[in-house]
This record gives structure tokens, sequence and C-alpha cells, in this order.
């Protein structure tokens, strides 16, 4: 194990760190945290989708044996949200409620059973309100406003013109417009929401723990809705079973559980079931897009009009961010003038939507490289090509101010063009099967943070004590990406060891300094970087350590790991005799690692918001879908995907492979099955049956090409692995069906029954006796 | 009505007196304290709770812990020997067939299920073993490596 050369890790596939914790049922999540002591917690939801609260009575359900405490609203008059410009919801409503499934009133109870015998004591008499469960409603005139700060139920009016948006659609040869929806989607993350709060009573401490991204979040809204100290509270994130954005922000679970456990002066469990996961939902919004695009016949774009409407459900959460996302990142893709976008985010009745992977360039994106296939079929140029002529040359600014570094999006188009053996088999596949193509890409981490400190982006600590082992403290959340293996990873090649010198502790407020969490993708980028600092202030002391045992200068010495030397002829010093020479003189060596985000990544002025989208580096994807369509029954089958990812430099190749595989499966969810749907405000899809996710049966092979472009501000030259090749599997597939089929499909998922349902409308169109257009799209 | 229960979980002999309507699920994490096996769903749906009785896959969730009686109950606990993991847990581990590894545990369940039946199964095997479990992170690609390397494993001698 311990030669007398530097070991690295880098580049390599290497099994994730806490693997075997997971394989072997020893991972503990939240919900596997059970002592005898516990509480069991559980809400009460409204029944209604808008209604003014007239009384909520607990009187009887208190007086069942066994309960322990209720909470309605009247025990917590303050408001919780991401963005602290829109914090527009309390933990359980207070004078109104705004969707079916609120939370309004929880119980503590000795048990479970008990606890749901509590909830259907509860009685709550609203006087209800006309609710909205389109945008369109919810905007029309005379809607009345479900919040009294967002007047006309619009949570915000985004709208920028940069270039000159109708010369440039003069200048075009081709001019086309599209229509576009895309349902409502939830993450549907394997764990259900869980929080384990513990209030003690005797020193007023809060210890909760919760399945989150964001514990540093959880704690600030704990200590807003607790009005607590914050110094009295500590947030622990044990495993977390998944999360892709749901769990970006503080969510209700975990402040009503805290609530709970304050008022009994214990501690509550709090576990709530799928449904109700369901129901907290943070999914991405159901969107409406029209997108017009001007080209000249080399396929050069001239010009871009984009109005996107995003139904956000009852509650601002991250919905200001993601209709500006929407916009924003129209760029940084490929080179873009001209360019007009108008986006609308509604308030609803439905659950708040938030920020799922891939946070507001998602639906973007399918429209956009929908009606780019659209008008490379129109101007008879292949869809490569059309791409091709429209690439940024980095490094640059776009329009909108973004500044791509790095730009591995050509390398990525020839990788798939390539793998997928396109030029050969397109246009020549059997009948019924059909090849697509799209591009897609994201952010590596905003720039700038929501809750903007002044502090670094990211701390990172490693302690060196006399057994040699490097302790990496780290608030960044696992979350199943694998960050902690990233963090062991990052401090073992910039010191040359072995892994199994390096532990890494996370996830505990008490211990590990604050990290903003696993969102936008920003871990490796951010907290990768602030681990390279603290591992090079930690060889500069390790270095100097050694000069002075080699007698030596210390720019001499060279670090190989295990062993340090002072020339090829010294007999140097092991790495446990430098360490015990550094510890001579300090003790316990800790050292800090810091990284912040440059000004010139922070995104621009030019319009209410611009700094959204503002990044250090953009990651780029490229993807093939090869597809059969069963013109009988409407089935469609993914054959295979090839997708070309630039992560900038792969850190651990076997991750990146995973994250990849993982985002265009999630893709695919969404392009072909999944969405939710409400009944009355009623969600009916509140399971794994009824919203369909795919299963093994459904999925197809996923070849994965990794592109490194070396970003020269990322960690190692690394960039975002995780959220970029989501996007792109949707129009590459709907272009695919377009391909096999010639029928272009504009609504998302595309079901069997939607695709039966065209096929038919097709044939009746088709017929001689009915004469029609020759074009047809789906839905029209 | 409670009655006695009596089975051989993870290789041990056990005695607990157990509700007549306790899921078997509810008795493997709160009487007996293995959290390992998951819940995922309100029922049926995810397959997370996976577990072998008689070296027969079965939702824990859905089946009655008195049905258990004088059977052998075997968990993601009861994999590996001497602390080294299985062929199985290897796969996942090794080939990132598990990623937030919540549903690893029932996977792994299913897989061992399936490995127990057939030595070297096929892609299609694989899938039909699999198809009541849901993964939301891996996308199943590595998964499907996963199985290919324990059943190699197992050829080698590692038990599954």
């Amino acid at each position: 194990m311990k030669g007398n050369g530097a070991v690295h890790t880098i580049g390599t596939y290497l099994p994730m760190i806490d693997g075997p914790e997971k394989v072997s049922g020893r991972a503990k999540y939240t919900a596997d945290i059970l002592r005898p002591d516990l509480l069991a917690g559980r809400i009460y939801r409204s029944p209604y989708s808008h209604g003014e609260i007239l009384a909520v009575d607990a009187t009887e359900a208190l007086r069942l044996p066994g309960v322990k405490a209720v909470v309605t609203g009247a025990d917590c008059d303050r408001t919780f949200g991401v963005l602290p410009i829109a914090r527009s919801e309390h933990p359980l409503a207070r004078d109104r409620v705004r969707y079916r499934g609120e939370p309004v009133a929880a119980v503590a109870a000795v048990d479970d059973a008990t606890a749901r015998r509590a909830l259907g004591l509860i009685k709550m008499t609203v006087r209800e309100l006309p609710a909205y469960y389109d945008a369109a409603a919810a905007l029309a005139p005379g809607a009345i406003s479900l919040h009294d700060m967002k007047p006309g139920n619009l949570e915000r009016e985004v709208f920028f013109e940069l270039g000159a948006v109708e010369e440039g659609f003069g200048a075009a040869d081709l001019v086309r417009e599209g229509t576009y929806n895309c349902a409502e989607v939830c993450q549907n993350q394997m764990e259900m929401h869980a929080a384990l709060a513990d209030y003690d009573a005797v020193r007023d401490r809060m210890t909760v723990h919760a399945s989150t991204q964001v514990p540093y979040y959880v704690h600030l809204m704990l200590a807003r809705i607790l009005d607590m100290d914050m110094s009295r509270i500590r947030v622990i994130k044990p495993h977390v079973g998944g999360g892709f954005g749901c769990r970006t922000e503080t969510l209700n679970v975990e402040l009503i559980a805290a609530l709970l456990a304050r008022k009994v002066g214990g501690a509550v469990r709090m576990v709530v079931n799928r449904e109700e996961t369901f129901i907290t939902h943070r999914g991405r919004p159901e969107t409406d897009i029209r997108l017009k695009i001007g080209v000249r016949k080399d396929g050069r774009i001239t010009a871009v009009e984009c109005e996107c409407v995003q139904r956000g459900g009852a509650h601002s959460g991250y919905g200001v961010v993601t209709i500006l996302y929407a916009g924003s990142m129209l760029y940084a893709i490929y080179d873009l003038h001209n360019v007009r976008y108008i986006g609308r985010r509604a308030l609803t009745n439905t659950p708040p939507c938030g920020a799922f992977r891939g946070h507001g360039t998602v639906d973007i994106r399918f429209a956009f490289e929908s009606l780019l296939d659209q008008l490379a079929v129109e101007l008879n140029i292949d869809p490569f090509a059309l791409r091709r002529a429209n690439f940024l040359h980095a490094p640059t600014f776009t329009d909108n101010d973004l500044m791509v570094n790095s730009y591995g999006l050509p390398a990525c188009i020839d990788w798939v063009e390539q793998a997928s053996d396109w030029r050969t088999r397109k246009g020549r596949l059997p009948k019924g099967k059909g090849l697509g193509m799209a591009c897609s890409h994201y952010i590596s981490g905003a720039s700038k943070p929501v809750n903007w400190t002044g502090e670094p982006h990211a701390t990172v600590k490693i302690k060196l004590d006399f057994d040699g082992s490097l302790v990496v403290l780290s608030g960044a959340a696992d979350i199943g990406q694998g960050s902690s293996t990233i963090l062991a990873q990052t401090v073992a090649e910039v010191l040359g060891l072995d892994l199994s010198r390096i532990r890494v502790v996370t996830g505990d407020s008490e211990v590990v300094p604050k990290d903003n969490g696993s969102y936008s993708s920003r871990v490796t980028f951010m907290v990768g970087n602030a681990a390279i600092d603290a591992s090079q202030n930690l060889k500069r002391l390790l270095i100097a350590a050694a000069a002075r045992k080699l007698e030596a200068r210390p720019e001499d010495v060279e670090c190989l790991g295990e062993f340090y030397r002072a020339g090829a002829q010294d007999q140097g010093a092991t790495f446990d005799e430098v360490v015990a020479e550094a510890l001579r003189e300090s003790g316990t060596i800790t050292v800090t690692g810091n990284y912040s985000t440059i000004p010139e990544s922070h995104g621009g002025k030019k319009y209410r918001g611009a700094a959204i989208g503002g990044t250090m580096g953009y990651s780029y994807s490229a993807q093939v879908v090869e597809v059969t369509v069963d013109e009988e029954t409407g089935l469609i089958r993914v054959d295979k995907v090839w997708v070309a990812h630039d992560c900038g430099k792969a850190l651990n190749r076997l991750t990146v492979e995973g994250q990849v595989q993982g985002s265009v499966w999630m893709g695919m969810g969404q392009a072909m099955s999944e969405e939710t749907a409400y009944h009355d405000g009623l969600l009916v899809t509140a399971n794994m049956l009824d919203y369909r996710v795919p299963t093994i049966e459904d999925s197809p092979p996923i070849e994965v090409g990794i592109v490194e472009s070396n970003d020269p501000h990322g960690p190692f030259g690394a960039k975002e692995a995780g959220e970029g090749s989501l996007a792109a599997f949707l129009p590459a597939l709907t272009n695919a069906i377009a391909d096999a089929i010639g029928i272009r499909f504009d609504n998302l998922p595309v079901t069997p029954d939607r695709v039966f349902e065209a096929m038919e409308k097709r044939r009746r169109v088709l017929d001689p006796r009915l004469r029609a257009a020759s074009k047809l799209h789906a839905g029209e | 009505m409670a009655h006695l229960l009596s089975l051989v979980l993870n290789d041990r002999s056990r005695v607990d007196a157990v509700p007549d309507n306790l899921l078997l699920l509810d008795y493997l994490r709160q009487v007996v304290g293995v959290t390992g096996t998951k819940t995922g769903c309100d029922g049926g749906e995810c397959g997370a709770c996976t577990v072998l009785i008689n070296d027969r896959p079965v939702l824990s969730c859905l089946t009655l812990a008195a049905s258990a009686h004088g059977r052998r109950v075997d968990t993601v606990e009861s994999l590996g020997r001497d602390g080294r993991l299985s062929a199985v847990q290897r796969g996942f581990h090794e080939k990132l067939g598990s990623q937030c590894g919540y549903c690893t545990p029932g996977f792994i369940m299913a897989s061992v299920g399936l490995l127990r039946r057939t030595a070297r199964p096929t892609d299609a095997e694989i899938v039909e073993a699999l198809g009541s479990n849901i993964c939301r992170c891996t996308g199943y690609v590595k998964i499907i490596e996963a199985l290919h390397h324990a059943a190699k494993l197992v050829a080698e001698g590692v038990s599954p």
C-alpha cells in the first residue's frame, strides 16, 4: 500500500468511499434512527385547495390518550423560504390554505397509530375561495390573489431584449415558431422525507437530523421559525436517499418536527409517506413555451424570441430564480445575439415547485433543440451542421455577460456523431426506427449564493494528528452523488497519499465548517477547489517540517506522498517522521482552505436578475437517441443512447459515468412517462405506479463519452457532471421520434396513448377523402 | 391478537411475540432493529423492502411477519462472510450500482435471489428479476453491470 511514490486517483475509476456502508445496510438514513423515546409525528393536511381558515380545532385530538402535543399555525407566525426576497410560506398554514395537502396541524404521539388516529379528530373549518390549477387561470384578470404581496398571482415577470431582435429576424432566411408544453414532474427520490427533531429543554438546544441537501439552509430556517439563536441549533445530515433538487430548500417537514419537539420537550420522529413526499413537491413546474428562431441558410441563428410561463404552485420557493434561469440559459451554449425573453411565473393552488435537476433550463432546452431540429429539416441541413454553425469561441462573454472559459461542446458533438455512426445510419434505418440528436449545458454552481454573506463560497478543513490520518471536515452534503469521495480523492491527490489515510467527516454542524449545500452542481467545483487550497496549505506545513528534519531548504524538498526528500540522493524522511516533526512545533494541525468565485463570473446587470446564470464554468452535453416506434400500439422503445459530457476533467470516471447515465435516464422519465395530475387540486399521481418512473425493463443502454475541456478555474480542470446531460435527452428523443414516424411531439411526456392518438389522427388526415396538409404536429 | 413468531433471521433463531397484523418490514425494522431493509413507498410500488424468505425474494411491506413463521428470512445484513462483502455487494459497490444507496438493499436481495437460482444470468433474466425494483439514481445501466460482475465473482467462489 505505501510505496515510495506519490499515489494518484484523479482520473481513475474509483468506487465511492461510502459504498461498503450502502451495500451492507449499515448506512443510516434519518428514518433508520429508532429509539424507544421517540414520539411519532404526523401532519394534518388541508383537504381544501384554497380557503380562508376560520378555525382549526384540535381539542379532541389532544384528549386522545397517547397524544403528547398538537401544533397549528397559531404556534408559529413566522415565514420561511429559500430566497430572502420571497419568504411566503408558514410551516403550518395560518389564515389561509393555498393547496390541497398543505400542512395545517401536526401531532406528536407515543406511536404512529395513535398519531394517525389523532389526525382524524382534528377539525378545520374554512371559507372556500376560488382555486386556480393552471397558470392561465391564476393570471387571468379578476383572479383572487393567493398572496397579498403578489397581486394578480404574478410571482415574477422577467423581460430582456439584448441586441436588435427585429433586425435579426429580418436578416433570417427562415423563421419558425413553435409552442411547447412540458408537464410538471417530481424528483421522486427513493427516500421519503424524514426529520428527527430532538429538543433539550434543560439547555434550550435543538438538534435536527434531516434528509436534506442543504443543512445550512435548514439551520437558518430553524432559527428563524423557532426564533432561536443559531448557536443553540445543531443540524445533522445522515445518509440521504437522493435529492435531485427536491431538498435544496428547507422543507416544512423538518420545521414542523422541530416545532413539535420543542412543544413536547423531547424527540419527535417525522417520516412522511410517499404520498406526502409527492405533495411536498418542489419539482419542475408545468411550463408553456412559445419560441421563435430565425436562421440563415447556412444554419447561423440570427434572432430568438422566447416566451415562457411556469405554473409555480402555491408558494414562491425558488420561483424567481427558476424563471430567470429559463431566460438566461438560452445563452452560453450557442453564439446567440438578438434575443428577447419574456418569462412569467404564476402562483397557483397546487403544491409549490422547486429546483429540479437542471433547474430552469430543461424545458427551454427541449423547446430550443426541437425547433432547431425542425429548422434543420426545412433547411435540408444536417442537425449537427446546424449546431456547428453556431458554436461559441471560448474564452468569451455572452451578450448577457455569462463567462465561458472552456467549451467542450464541439468535442461532445463529434463523439456522439461517431459513436452512434450517425453519418452511415441516419435516414437508413428500417421503418419505425429513428435517430435524433440534441445538446444541453449547465452551470457548475451559481456564482452568487442566494444567501450572500460575504464569506468564501466554500471552506474545507483538514485535521492532521499523531496517528498520521487526515480528517477532512466539510459541510458538503453527500446525497449519493459522491461528493465525499471527490473530497477524499482531492486531498489525497494534492498530498500524493493513499486514500486509506483520508477520512471524510461531513454533515454535522457541530463539527464541520458551513457549506451552502449540494445544489446547482456547485460542490465539485467550489468545495473541490477549497479542498485543494486546504491540501496545499497542509502540504506547505509538511514541506517546512521536512525541510527542518532533512536540514534542507523548503524549496528543495520534494513531496512523494509517503516519502519526502531533498534531492534524489537524499535519504529522506517518511510521512510519519515528517508529521511527527510538524506536530512538535504546533501540536495537532488544522488547516483551512477556501474558495470564492471571481467577480467576472457573477453575471451581468443588463436586466433585473441578470446575475442568475452566472457560474465559473459551464458543462456541455450532446446526445444521440435511437428509438423504435410501434406504429400499431404507439409504444416507444429507446434502443440506445449515446451521450458525451464535457465535465472539464473527470476526477472519477466511474462516478462521472454514473451521474451522466442517471441524468440521461431522469430526462427519459420526464420525456416519456412522468407527469403529475390533479383532480380539483388533489394530486392523483402521488404514488410510483400512477407517477410512472421507468423501470429496468424500460431503460436503454446509455454509452457515455467523457469530454475533458480542462477548465482553467476548475479543480484539476473539472466542471459539473451531474445535471447537464438531463435536458438534451428530451429533444433528442422527440427528434428521433420525428425521424422515425414523421410526427413531432411538442408536448411532454410522449406517452404511448399520445403517440397512438397522433398516428390515428394522421391516418384520418391522410385519408384521401379528407385531403389535408402533410406537415404534422401532435396536438395541433 | 399477538402470537409467537419463530423464525431464522439472518442465520439466528428468534422467537418474538408479534401482533397478527404486523408487517414483516415493520417487524424487521422496529421489533428486531435491523434497518438495512428500507421503506420506499406506501406499499408494493418500489421494491426497496425486498428480503428473502427461504431464498425467494418478497416485498416485506406486503408480507405479514406471521407468514414467516418457521421459515428462514434473510436481509441485506445476512450477506458477506467474516466481515467481507459478498459477491453481489461487491458488484454493486465496485461497479457503482449504488449511488444514494436507498434502493440498494432491495436490489441486492432481489439479485441474491436471482443468483441463488441462476448462476450466470443473461441481461433478460436480470431485467426480469429486478423489474419490480425502482432506482432513481443510476438509470439501471450500472446495476446490470453489477450483476454480471457479481456472477463472475460467484463463479470464482465468492458467496452471492
